[in-house]
């Protein structure tokens, strides 16, 4: 336990060393409160608007944000040791592979997760003062939630990633190509078995099909509670079928836990 | 007779179809150093990963202590070995006290322990800099400093020497006697350099992961039966006229004589016969020549091999 703490805690004070935790909180401070305050400006309004429109606003921008900021702080964390020989010396100390990912993984998830309650609860809390609604506290704690646990997954995911390849920038391309992915092909792929295929797809094998992406099942959990009209596209028949809160969270933290999981297994019998 | 610190038996290590290292069998006592020589892929590296329980061996037994490194009971004398791989680059952004102690603390040590080794190995006035602003040297102390960590029982150090400067160099060895004599075990692994002879009490040759010789320096000599060369001064072409000294003048220099172990006293004796002579130089056979003779024999038993 206390070489997974002294793991973590290098790890996390790389982050802050090297501006992650405060670029990555200013961008979703900014955003936040960007968006809380300037979101309606297209329909001709100006400062706090719905609650809604301002998660939903907020959701289909940290969707894209999150898991690309994971993958950039987290790719070489596994290859880059390996270039630089640490790997390898790290592994003839009294610290096991797992104690090692462990490590990592908290000290960097921290960083992320750490952000993500700066920056997004700071607009809550801006919110909260201006509507004394308590409705923005549960939505945004829910909020925060999942975005921590996007974070978090898409960390495990860059692990799997950083172990798998030899090279730096090897890594850095599959990090993109997953991003990519994730957070763009899958939706368009979803769509257009939506719209191409006739009777192609129930609404329940949708929602089952988007329970293979962590970030459709954020964007499930953000944007089911909230009015369908601030909500457009494969999303909005996906939510009539909806499953509950409860049950997107967990399948949200099982995208948290198997990465990491499949990511100690493949460390394990990775070639030195 | 005391279990030594090292030793394996046949232990080899392939990866698919080539082999790394074929069966060797070794052992290492308390407070023996161990030099390791061998070019680039000859299995060096491999054997100090199996020794450090990093990689498990495809065949043969590995023991460090008494047990077997890549195993759960191992897990606490890891505490008791250090190692400085070959290639390391430590963390560019950290300082080099940072580094030192997030390893010491790794090892349960803190970090008054990793300002005392920066002190032996002499960076102390960089201790607060980046790593990214250190030479080569510095950098290969900082190394160091990290393989001395909790004075190991066993030290495997990969080109230790690389880097450093003359001066450094001589701290280093000196070090190694330290620690050799505080009873700790060193396996010094390195392309062969000068200077290294006198600080190691066996010399293991590897060439593409086989054992090509280990003994003391003086038996692999003997066994490699390399001549002694003699240089006389003064004597003017006399040797070529005498009659038992004229076969062993080397081919390339009339003042040198190229003689047997054997007879290595007669030949000296019949010099000092001489009157006019100034000045004899005798050395023998010295590491490298060893290291030569012993790749060069390898060399040929390969290619009489792929004539049959």
């Amino acid at each position: 336990m206390k070489q997974i703490f002294t793991v973590a805690n290098k790890e996390f004070h790389d982050g802050l060393r090297n501006r992650w935790l405060v670029s990555i909180t200013l961008i979703f401070a900014l955003l936040s409160v960007g968006l809380t305050y300037f979101g309606a400006a297209a329909s001709g309004e100006m400062g706090v608007t719905s609650l809604s429109t301002t998660v939903a606003s907020l959701a289909s921008l940290a969707v894209f944000l999150i898991p690309l900021i994971a993958l950039l702080l987290s790719y070489d964390s596994f290859v880059g040791e390996q270039e630089s020989g640490t790997l390898l010396l790290l592994l003839s100390y009294p610290l096991s592979k797992s104690q090692l990912l462990l490590g990592k993984f908290i000290g960097q998830g921290s960083i992320i997760a750490l952000a993500t309650l700066i920056g997004f609860g700071a607009s809550a809390v801006l919110l909260y003062f201006q509507l004394e609604d308590d409705a923005i506290l549960s939505a945004f704690s829910l909020f925060i939630l999942s975005a921590i646990l996007l974070g978090l997954s898409f960390t495990a995911i860059s692990y799997l990633i950083s172990l798998s390849v030899s090279e730096k920038s090897k890594a850095a391309g599959f990090a993109l190509i997953t991003w990519f992915l994730f957070a763009l092909a899958f939706d368009l792929a979803l769509l257009a078995l939506l719209v191409g295929v006739e009777d192609g797809i129930s609404q329940t094998g949708l929602t089952q099909l988007m329970m293979l992406n962590p970030a459709d099942i954020f964007r499930l959990v953000n944007l089911a509670g909230l009015d369908s009209s601030d909500v457009n596209g494969a999303l909005a028949v996906a939510i009539n079928a909806s499953l509950s809160q409860g049950q997107l969270i967990t399948a949200l933290t099982a995208w948290v836990a198997i990465p990491l999981t499949l990511a100690i297994f493949i460390f394990k019998r990775k070639k030195l | 007779m005391t279990t030594p610190i090292v030793s394996l038996t046949d232990a080899g290590k392939s990866y698919n179809k080539l082999d790394a290292l074929q069966s060797v069998t070794m052992t290492l006592g308390e407070g023996e150093v161990l030099g390791l020589f061998g070019h680039n892929g000859a299995g060096k590296t491999t054997m100090m990963k199996l020794i450090l329980g990093v990689i498990s061996p495809s065949r043969g037994q590995v023991a460090v202590m008494g047990m077997a490194p890549d195993s759960k009971e191992a897990w606490h004398s890891r505490t008791k070995i250090g190692y400085l791989p070959e290639n390391v680059s430590f963390y560019e952004q950290l300082t080099g006290l940072e580094v030192l102690t997030y390893f010491a603390k790794l090892k349960g040590f803190n970090k008054k322990q990793a300002i005392d080794l920066l002190e032996q190995v002499g960076i102390t006035h960089a201790m607060k800099r980046q790593v990214k602003t250190y030479s080569k040297g510095m950098r290969q102390r900082l190394g160091l400093a990290q393989a001395f960590i909790g004075e190991p029982k066993l030290l495997l150090l990969d080109e230790p020497t690389v880097g450093l400067d003359p001066i450094a160099t001589g701290d280093f060895y000196r070090t190694v006697d330290q620690l050799k004599s505080q009873g700790s075990s060193v396996i010094l692994c390195s392309h062969v350099l000068p200077g290294v002879e006198q600080h190691i009490d066996r010399a293991m040759i590897l060439s593409s992961g086989q054992l090509l010789a280990m003994g003391s320096l003086s038996e692999l000599r003997q066994q490699a039966a390399l001549p002694v060369q003699i240089k006389a001064h003064g004597l003017n072409g006399a040797m070529a006229n005498h009659e038992h000294l004229a076969h062993f003048i080397s081919p390339t220099c009339s003042q040198t004589l190229n003689v047997p172990e054997a007879e290595k006293i007669s030949v000296l004796k019949t010099l000092l016969g001489f009157e006019h002579i100034e000045d004899v130089h005798v050395e023998s056979a010295n590491l490298e020549q060893v290291y030569q003779h012993y790749l060069a024999l390898h060399a040929q038993q390969l290619q009489a091999k792929g004539q049959n």
